[in-house]
């Protein structure tokens, strides 16, 4: 049986949702183990033992997260070593594909980034040229590295659970070649869901003219994430960590409310696998209306409003 | 006087997002026909050209070494890059590169690094944040992992003072200020400039410039550690997803808003 390793990196007081992903297609793959760096709840150790997790290699040194990925694509590499891990799975952000890079090289691994589901023999699926193609890929390498991104299927604890034993892994120094995280400052949490794993995202580009009130009640109406076009995180109207698009996340939610936004490839780039795609923009001319399963040529600032007021009687 | 700087730049040709973008051939790998500069990469070049002009530009000795492995048309990338302001271009082109994937990329492209500063190191490595193409962003990760070099990665700002470079990192729950020491591997977003066009003058400039080209054995790798044997993944099948189709389109009449949560609860989305 395949023995697979999920890298899960700072799980703080609970396990996220992505991360419970993780384990649970590890499973579907075969025997799962996890590498946890950073502080290790109770909780955190109970979820893992109820998701089935055979054995959790913790790393010799704290410091990790001082350096930029290369010490913990070390650790990985030291921990799949000592697992005799067929496949490692880690998360789909920007610093998940980096370990995973590294760490590919440090195994001579195969990496396959942005994978959406995978197969009992280890084939991934994924959307490639900005999600104009669906392919499956495979490593040619004994072992696999994959970094999976979230929603990509549904939690589910094992049938029986474990008691893992802990076992520590001596983390190679290459701190001399590596990056320095000197300073960090937190951002503030907003309340709404994460913009990468929302189920709705409504988003507002250079037609909210500096103002994003109307979408932000629209997405509190309906428990959206709120997203924006680069047009508007360059404006400095939101943080760019909400920008959506090519150089910004990709977004596969259920529903993507597009508000004063025209639709530029770069845009597109970044949702156009949603399920649905409402839009309002007030020129009929605009490209987002090529996608939109529902389009609406009108000022936002009419019909956002209305549309929230609606869901809130209906709702009662 | 600042030191002097040598920064390799990678730039990729790829295809024209603009245009409807194919996977052909048994590999599936991207149809290069109708390919430009990525312009990711264009905010490479110009991180690299701000640092060295800083420093009294190329008559000061500085360099800024454009490097692009690809197909005979990858040339054309390098051409805009000393059109733009590279000091000398280098193409690393040969057949048996074709369908590498990131890890025979990577190596390939160490190669090259390595090659090109045999007698004199390069400083920086300077990459986009991801190829318009491959979007992977392994490759930087993976130079750095081969060059046991440092990586920062997706940098919003870079700054570089006797021999260690600072970089803003804007993640999703922290922004991260990183310091590295000299050689690094550096790839920077969108985010970090403002690319400049090439002028006439630039255009005519880049006539007289150098560009090498280099085959596999000039750098010294074997065929056979790139392209699709060199790969460690390999793409098994590929479907061009059907092209999204419009849908219902109304224009508000001042209910346009009641109309859409109707939509909305006919799709089970509310
Ligand atoms: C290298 C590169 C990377 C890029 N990456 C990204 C990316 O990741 N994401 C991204 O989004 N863009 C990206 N862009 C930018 C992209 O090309 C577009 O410029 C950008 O998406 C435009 O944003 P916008 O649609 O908000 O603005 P505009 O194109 O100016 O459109 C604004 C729209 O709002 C409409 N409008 C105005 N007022 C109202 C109103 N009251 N009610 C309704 N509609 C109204 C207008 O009709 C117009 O269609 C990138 C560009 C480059 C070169
Ligand atoms: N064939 C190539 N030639 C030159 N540079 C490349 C090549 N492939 C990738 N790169 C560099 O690596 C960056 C990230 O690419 P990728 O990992 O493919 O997303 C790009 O922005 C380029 O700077």
């Amino acid at each position: 049986m395949a023995k697979v390793l999920v890298f899960i990196d700072n799980p703080g007081a609970a396990l996220k949702k992505s991360s419970l992903e993780l384990l649970t297609i590890a499973r579907s793959l075969g025997e799962t183990v996890a590498a946890v760096n950073g502080e290790l709840h109770d909780d955190v150790a109970s979820t893992l033992a109820a998701y089935g997790t055979q054995a959790l290699y913790r790393p010799s040194a704290a410091d990790l997260d001082d350096y930029l990925v290369g010490p913990k694509a070390a650790f990985l590499a030291a921990a799949a070593d000592a697992a005799g891990a067929d496949v490692v799975l880690a998360e789909n952000s920007a610093e998940g594909k980096e370990i995973a890079a590294r760490l590919g090289i440090r195994l001579g691994a195969g990496v396959i980034t942005d994978v959406v589901a995978v197969d009992p023999d280890g084939t991934a699926h994924k959307s490639v040229l900005a999600g104009s193609y669906t392919t499956t890929a495979k490593a040619t390498t004994p072992v696999s590295v994959l970094t999976v991104k979230p929603n990509s299927v549904t939690p589910e604890p094992a049938v029986t659970g474990t008691a893992p034993e802990s076992i520590p892994v001596q983390v190679p120094d290459v701190t001399a070649a590596a990056a320095r995280v000197t300073a960090r400052t937190e951002k503030p949490a907003s309340g709404r869901p994460d913009l990468s794993e929302a189920r709705v995202v409504v988003a507002g580009g250079r037609g909210v003219d500096g103002n994003f009130g109307p979408l932000e009640e629209l997405a509190d109406a309906l428990g959206a994430a709120i997203g924006a076009s680069r047009a508007a995180t360059d404006a400095g109207w939101i943080g760019h960590d909400a920008q959506i698009g090519q150089t910004g996340k990709t977004v596969a939610p259920q529903l993507y409310i597009s508000a004063g936004i025209s639709g530029a490839i770069q845009q597109k780039a970044g949702m156009q696998t949603a399920k649905v795609i409402v839009a309002v923009n007030k020129d009929a001319e605009s490209p987002v209306f090529e996608i939109a399963d529902f389009g609406i040529v009108g000022d936002l600032f009419q019909v956002l409003p209305q549309a929230t007021a609606e869901i809130k009687k209906r709702r009662g | 006087m600042e030191e002097t700087l040598k920064i390799i730049v990678l730039v990729k040709h790829v295809p024209d997002a603009q245009f409807d973008r194919h996977l052909t051939g048994e590999a599936n790998t991207v149809d290069r026909s109708e390919s430009i500069l990525s312009e990711l990469d264009e905010y490479a070049l110009e991180a690299a050209l701000q640092l060295t002009e800083a420093r009294g530009g190329e008559a000061a000795g500085n360099k800024v070494i454009a490097l692009s492995m690809g197909p005979a048309g990858a040339v054309n990338a390098v051409k805009k890059s000393l059109q733009i302001g590279a000091t000398e271009g280098v193409h690393l082109s040969d057949e048996a590169l074709a369908g590498s994937d990131a890890a025979a990329t990577s190596l390939a492209l160490a190669a090259a690094i390595r090659h090109l500063g045999a007698d004199v190191p390069a400083d920086l490595i300077l990459t986009g944040m991801s190829s318009t193409d491959g979007e992977t962003s392994l490759v930087p990760a993976q130079l750095a992992e081969r060059l046991g070099l440092p990586q920062v990665t997706f940098a919003a700002s870079l700054e570089l003072d006797a021999g260690k470079l600072t970089a803003r990192r804007d993640g999703d729950t922290h922004a991260d200020t990183i310091e590295a020491a000299l050689p690094a591997v550096v790839s920077v977003t969108d985010q970090i400039n403002d690319p400049r066009y090439p002028n006439f003058k630039g255009i005519m400039a880049a006539k007289k410039k150098t560009i090498t080209t280099l085959s596999l054995a000039d750098i010294g790798v074997d065929a056979a550690q790139v392209g699709k044997s060199g790969s460690w993944t390999a793409v098994e099948t590929a479907e061009a997803r059907p092209p999204r189709t419009a849908g219902t389109i109304i224009t508000d009449e001042g209910d346009a808003g009641i109309q859409l949560v109707e939509f909305l609860a006919a799709q089970k989305l509310l």
